[in-house]
């Protein structure tokens, strides 16, 4: 039953994706890479493979939670220079879709818009965010972040330079 | 833009002092665009495509190759073919997909149908055209040269190019160390890397073999590489050996280099996992029982980049790739990438090699988007404009090494002899063969 004080749990979902906007859109990657489980992954795949899978294809990005690290280590830098000075961002999020899959897990998707602006330019990155969360206390954590983009190529970005 | 220099003083190449500088212009003006594009990428070799892209009968792949659209096919009969996407009747594209298996192409635009051999199969209402309509004048239509090695397919768009084997000169040679690493044959893996520059196609050509960049650039790259341990199995010999660089002939040119941090075939290193060690180990044997330590030693324990002149980029590092870029106006490019592995090689090994390249390579690297930004901001500077001349000039005088940058001055060479009309130049430093080459230049010879 629902009531003003018991959010359903798609709002529950939707308050920890609004967060972990946030923490992108702030740049507060460490915070943001402390959502991952230890056995977490993030992965990006080509424009032209949405369904690619990271074993057996190629893909823009398959981080586990070491080069996860690495890579929030590496936009801290000054030496990410696509991304130093950092790029302003901001996320809308939308259309969340939520699945328990038993076990404690659930299947989490949603809609998602990025736009980037830096040197003079602005555009931006659209497609869909699929996550596996893990439940851990009140909280959640993300086993799986699975961001595949609707664009034909990364023709207005050049990279995939922040977290999409 | 305004009045442009002589093509000729375009570049200052004195091999006696050691200096040579490339004007500016060469890198943002519009006559000079359109001019390569008559000169070079109507006149050479252009890359197209690898054989795996079109496995079985009826597989075909869309692509974009010197401005025209094309597709290439692999016909019943098992040979690959090429068309110019272009239909006969009025223009509209025959295929429309990037990718896909046919028996028949049919022109939505007024129903024309062509089998996968280019033949107009299909014209509806064919009555109309009278007696003498001729469909075999209305096939697809070919480009005037297509030739392969290895695997790796070239058009040419000038029917008087020289065979593909004599233009790759000594390109060859980097193209077997490629191949040869597997019997069962490369082929390309399923996802690209498709991506735009707003630079100069010409930039990521010196990029792609800039080792001096490597350093300063990429330093979150190689502290990441470092901060993961490092190789103690004993194959560090190659940390040892100083990279060079050569320019090939023909515009082509190479870095080889010591390996950074591993290679799938066939250097350990921990990013691939103590699991790893030992395939690699057995791989790295049989490259010597085939082929010799020395041979061995160079196609497990160094890498190299390589220029196939004028826009594709063959990297046997960390990964293999094959990078294409096509030139879409002077300050914009766009970029295609693959992935090539082993036919034969085990779930594991692929799995490891994947992952090898997404540390350092395509868009979502440690490294490639650092590139697309220092090429951008080159592009950016060139507005500059009282800032006439590039310099790159770095060991002119001394055997070049890979953090040198002959490799690039054996490429515009190349550019500054094609956009003269020149095919053959001598793309070497040492100035007392200079003299003796000049003779040679031949004009192309027509078209
Ligand atoms: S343009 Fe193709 S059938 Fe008319
Ligand atoms: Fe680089």
């Amino acid at each position: 039953m629902t009531t003003a004080s018991q959010p359903t749990l798609r709002e529950q979902v939707e308050d920890f994706l609004f967060k972990e906007a946030a923490l992108l859109d702030d740049w507060r990657l460490d915070d943001w890479v402390d959502l991952f489980t230890e056995d977490g992954r993030y992965v990006v795949p080509t424009t032209d493979l949405p369904d690619g899978d990271p074993r057996r294809d190629l893909v823009f990005i398959d981080d586990d939670i070491t080069r996860l690290r690495a890579r929030a280590v590496r936009l801290n830098s000054r030496h990410a220079h696509r991304e130093y000075p950092w790029s302003r961002t901001r996320r809308f999020i939308s259309n969340v879709r939520v699945e328990e899959t038993g076990d404690g897990e659930l299947a989490v998707s949603s809609n998602v818009l990025v736009y980037r602006f830096r040197a003079g330019e602005g555009a931006p990155y659209v497609g869909s965010v699929d996550y596996i969360l893990r439940r851990d206390g009140g909280a959640f954590r993300i086993a799986h972040r699975r961001a595949v983009l609707d664009l034909e190529a990364l023709s207005w970005h050049g990279a995939v330079s922040i977290i999409f | 833009m305004g009045e442009i220099m002589e093509i000729k003083d375009l570049i200052i190449d004195d091999r006696q002092r050691g200096v040579f500088r490339v004007h500016r212009s060469s890198l943002t003006s519009d006559e000079l665009f359109q001019r390569e594009r008559e000169f070079i990428f109507s006149r050479c070799w252009i890359y197209l495509g690898h054989e795996s892209e079109v496995e079985s009968p009826g597989d075909y792949r869309r692509r974009t190759v010197a401005g025209r659209p094309l597709f290439f096919t692999r016909g019943r009969d098992g040979e690959v073919r090429v068309f110019l996407n272009s239909c006969p009747h009025r223009g509209a594209l025959i295929c429309r997909r990037d990718e896909g298996n046919a028996e028949v192409l049919q022109c939505f635009y007024h129903a024309w149908s062509f089998n996968m051999d280019g033949d107009l199969i299909g014209v509806p209402d064919q009555e109309a055209y009278g007696p003498h309509f001729d469909r075999g004048e209305l096939g697809l239509r070919e480009p005037p040269r297509v030739e392969s090695y290895r695997g790796f397919y070239f058009v040419s768009f000038n029917p008087h190019v020289e065979d593909l084997v004599s233009y790759l000169a000594d390109a060859r040679e980097y193209l077997d160390l490629i191949v040869d690493q597997t019997e069962a044959g490369m082929r390309v893996v399923r996802g690209s890397n498709k991506y735009t520059m707003k630079a100069n196609w010409k930039l990521l050509v010196e990029n792609s073999l800039d080792g001096y960049h490597l350093v300063p650039t990429h330093q979150t790259y190689l502290d990441y590489i470092s901060g993961l341990g490092s190789d103690d199995s004993g194959q560090t010999a190659s940390a040892r050996i100083v990279g060079k660089a050569r320019a090939l002939g023909n515009g082509h040119c190479v870095i080889e280099s010591p390996v950074r941090s591993g290679r799938p075939i066939a250097h350990w290193h921990p990013l691939f996992g103590e699991e790893a060690r030992e395939p690699i180990a057995q791989v790295r044997q049989e490259l010597v029982e085939k082929y010799g330590e020395e041979r061995a030693f160079r196609m497990a324990d160094t890498s190299r980049n390589l220029i196939i002149y004028p826009n594709l980029v063959i990297n046997d590092i960390m990964a293999n790739t094959v990078r294409y870029f096509e030139p879409l106006a002077p300050d914009n490019m766009e970029v295609t990438a693959w992935h090539l592995a082993p036919r034969d090689e085990s779930d594991a090994m692929l799995a490891t090699r994947l992952d090898s390249f997404l540390t350092f390579l395509g868009p979502g690297g440690f490294a490639t988007p650092d590139d697309v930004e220092a090429l951008e901001s080159c592009q950016i500077g060139f507005r500059a404009t009282e800032t006439e001349w590039s310099d790159i000039s770095r060991g002119m005088l001394r055997p070049a090494k890979s953090t040198d940058e002959l490799q690039m001055r054996g490429f515009w060479r190349q550019w500054h002899a094609n956009m003269q009309g020149f095919t053959h130049t001598n793309v070497q430093d040492g100035p007392a063969v200079e003299v003796e080459a000049e003779a040679e230049l031949a004009l192309a010879s027509d078209n």
